[in-house]
């Protein structure tokens, strides 16, 4: 494979070809040249990262204090002890457990389906021939920026139709339509795998299916693996169909929170531990793969 | 590859050759339909059909606990719909809070997004927690933000006191509540956009800058005639996105006080929100799908307006 992705970038002075894409991405990096950032520029952009990051801590405050605590006047600015019975009060009067398992099965499968979709129909777009592929393409594309929240009474008659309210895969099937998925993969086939390595392939007499699994899914890996990233996260906090499609019988953690802010519960510290509980399995993902989060948000930038 | 095996013992050996031959070519001009299906069959039942049949429920007397029983009512919710103050309050808020948690958000990405741009320490430290934000779920940040902008012990209102801003009424007020919506979404989102500015940044051609600086631009300069004109299109993507998002705007004002009419006077209610009353809390899924209607038209709108300013700011720059 190596030997087959070799030839079309082989330098031909293997001496001074290699450096010169790295000189330029260096270059272009620093974009505007040797601008150090200078200490304003460190001071706002700290914050920028304050600001971002002050409800979590803010939540974790609150969510560890007594709502007697919330109500005191020169607010306590610090972490208090009942962080452990607010979670113990949220488990029981929310739900927030089922709500997390639910999420997860939501989110997973969601996940799994959307990658597997996305990066067959991709590489479709991006390396197979057939009649109507420009048009297809081209709805797929149109209706990307079309809100699927306009079409949820259609989506919710559906759904009573077929007896699905309450039940999970009434969220599951609807959120593994991403025309978004499809697009991000056939870009990153079309930039990724080079036509030869295909064709080569074929000449040995390897079937579609074969290529694709053998060939296609290896390369595409970094790709599913982003695309993977950024489905779980918009399924976790996907909040309108799932607060049409589901009940607090059985909830996701998003109907577990608007629950919560619903009313029933007026412990402030309660509220927030649950919203705590609900954050901190995305905190968990960001705070491992976050780099790769941002990565996939500014790839997804230039090519879309 | 299984067609082709199984295909040959029913054939003679001689014929048996051209025969998978014509099933594998076969195969191989409809096999790339395979791999889309599975995305079309799940994309036109539950994407496409949705949309289109959105249009059509508008014109019925849909009721949310039968919602197989509809009875033809034509234009009838249309005309509901704008006879109903709280349908043009709520148009009115939708704009007015687009307004102020758009233009907010977009300046300052962009200045971050500058800033970024800087050679940096900790640049993936400072990337990374401004995109944090941006993982949390509209329930979750609106929940913590309807705390800290709480009327008598929030801390907003406690940091304005001590500069001797008497307590803002974060709820009730109009323009306070409103900017207390956008707030969240402001949160939200501006490290995300900045992050996409950044992208736009970094695929500026370095030459352009080294050339400004041969004649003699200052910084400030490139900025507005290097930096800005590179990143027409992501700003116009950015435009685009965010008018969508605003449009539909949802999770924050119901949950910003947990009412589903927008605040006691349906102050910040959007229309988004006036959908989901009409549908789930007044069960008229019909009007509710008008409501739909509506809002796609308005998006089309927008967008086609957004594009026709974009075309024609860039046919002047080209004629200068």
């Amino acid at each position: 494979m190596t030997a087959l992705a070799g030839p079309p970038t082989a330098p031909p002075e293997p001496g001074t070809r290699p450096e010169l894409p790295r000189r330029s991405r260096a270059r272009r990096s620093r974009a505007g040249r040797t601008m150090q950032g200078g200490k304003l520029a460190y001071a706002i952009l700290i914050v920028a990262v304050l600001v971002s990051a002050f409800p979590f801590y803010w939540t974790i405050v609150a969510a560890s204090r007594s709502n007697a605590d919330m109500a005191r006047v020169p607010p306590s600015l610090l972490p208090g002890p009942n962080l452990m019975r607010n979670f113990e009060a949220v488990l029981e009067e929310a739900d927030i457990g089922k709500a997390l398992l639910n999420s997860l099965i939501v989110s997973g499968s969601i996940t799994l389906g959307t990658v597997l979709c996305c990066t067959l129909a991709g590489f479709a777009f991006a390396k197979l021939r057939f009649r109507g592929r420009g048009a297809l393409l081209a709805v797929t594309v149109g209706t990307m920026m079309i809100p699927p929240q306009l079409g949820v009474i259609p989506l919710f008659m559906l759904i009573a139709e077929l007896q699905w309210v309450n039940q999970l895969q009434a969220v599951i099937l609807p959120g593994l339509v991403s025309a978004f998925g499809v697009f991000f993969m056939r870009q990153y086939l079309v930039q990724s795998l080079p036509d030869e390595l295909i064709e080569a392939a074929r000449v040995d007499g390897a079937s579609t299916a074969r290529i694709f699994w053998s060939i296609v899914v290896p390369v595409a890996r970094p790709g599913m693996a982003v695309l993977g990233l950024l489905t779980f996260m918009a399924a976790w906090n996907d909040f309108f169909w799932p607060i049409v499609a589901l009940s607090s019988s059985e909830p996701t953690v998003q109907v577990a929170l608007r629950q919560l802010g619903g009313g029933y519960v007026h412990d402030q510290s309660v509220i927030m531990a649950g919203t705590l509980l609900g954050t901190l399995p995305v905190l968990l993902v960001f705070g491992l793969l976050g780099r790769q989060i941002v990565g996939g948000i500014m790839q997804g930038a230039v090519k879309g | 590859m299984t067609l082709t095996a199984s295909a040959p013992p029913a054939s003679p050996k001689q014929a048996a050759p051209p025969r998978p031959g014509a099933v594998r070519r076969a195969w191989q001009k409809f096999s790339p339909y395979a791999y889309i299906a599975p995305f079309f069959t799940l994309f036109a039942a539950f994407g496409l059909f949705p949309l289109i049949y959105t249009a059509f429920v508008s014109l019925y007397r849909v009721e949310l606990q039968t919602p197989g029983d509809m009875q033809w009512r034509g234009l009838d919710n249309y005309t509901a719909l704008l006879s109903d103050d709280y349908f043009w309050l709520s148009l009115r808020n939708t704009f007015t809070i687009g307004v102020l948690s758009t233009v907010p958000q977009l300046v300052m990405a962009l200045g971050l997004a500058h800033l970024l741009n800087y050679k940096l320490r900790g640049r993936t430290f400072l990337r990374t927690a401004m995109l944090l934000p941006y993982a949390t779920s509209v329930a979750a940040a609106t929940l913590v933000f309807a705390q800290l902008f709480g009327h008598d012990f929030g801390l907003v209102n406690y940091v304005l006191g001590l500069v001797g801003i008497g307590p803002v009424d974060w709820q009730t007020g109009t323009v306070a509540s409103q900017v207390a919506v956008s707030t969240i979404v402001i949160w939200r989102w501006t490290g995300y956009n900045a992050l996409i500015y950044l992208a736009g940044m970094q695929s500026i051609p370095s030459e352009l800058y080294e050339a400004a600086e041969v004649d003699g631009a200052s910084r400030w300069r490139q900025f507005f005639h290097v930096t800005l004109p590179g990143l027409r299109p992501t700003i116009v993507f950015t435009v685009v996105v965010s008018t969508i998002g605003a449009t539909q705007l949802f999770g924050e004002p119901l949950l910003f006080e947990g009412s589903i009419s927008g605040g006691i006077s349906h102050q910040y209610q959007t229309l988004g929100l006036y959908m989901y009353e009409q549908g789930w809390g007044f069960f008229h899924l019909g009007r509710a799908a008008a409501v739909a209607w509506v809002m796609f038209l308005l998006i089309v709108v927008l967008v086609g307006l957004n594009a026709l300013i974009a075309r024609r700011r860039s046919r002047k720059e080209a004629v200068r």
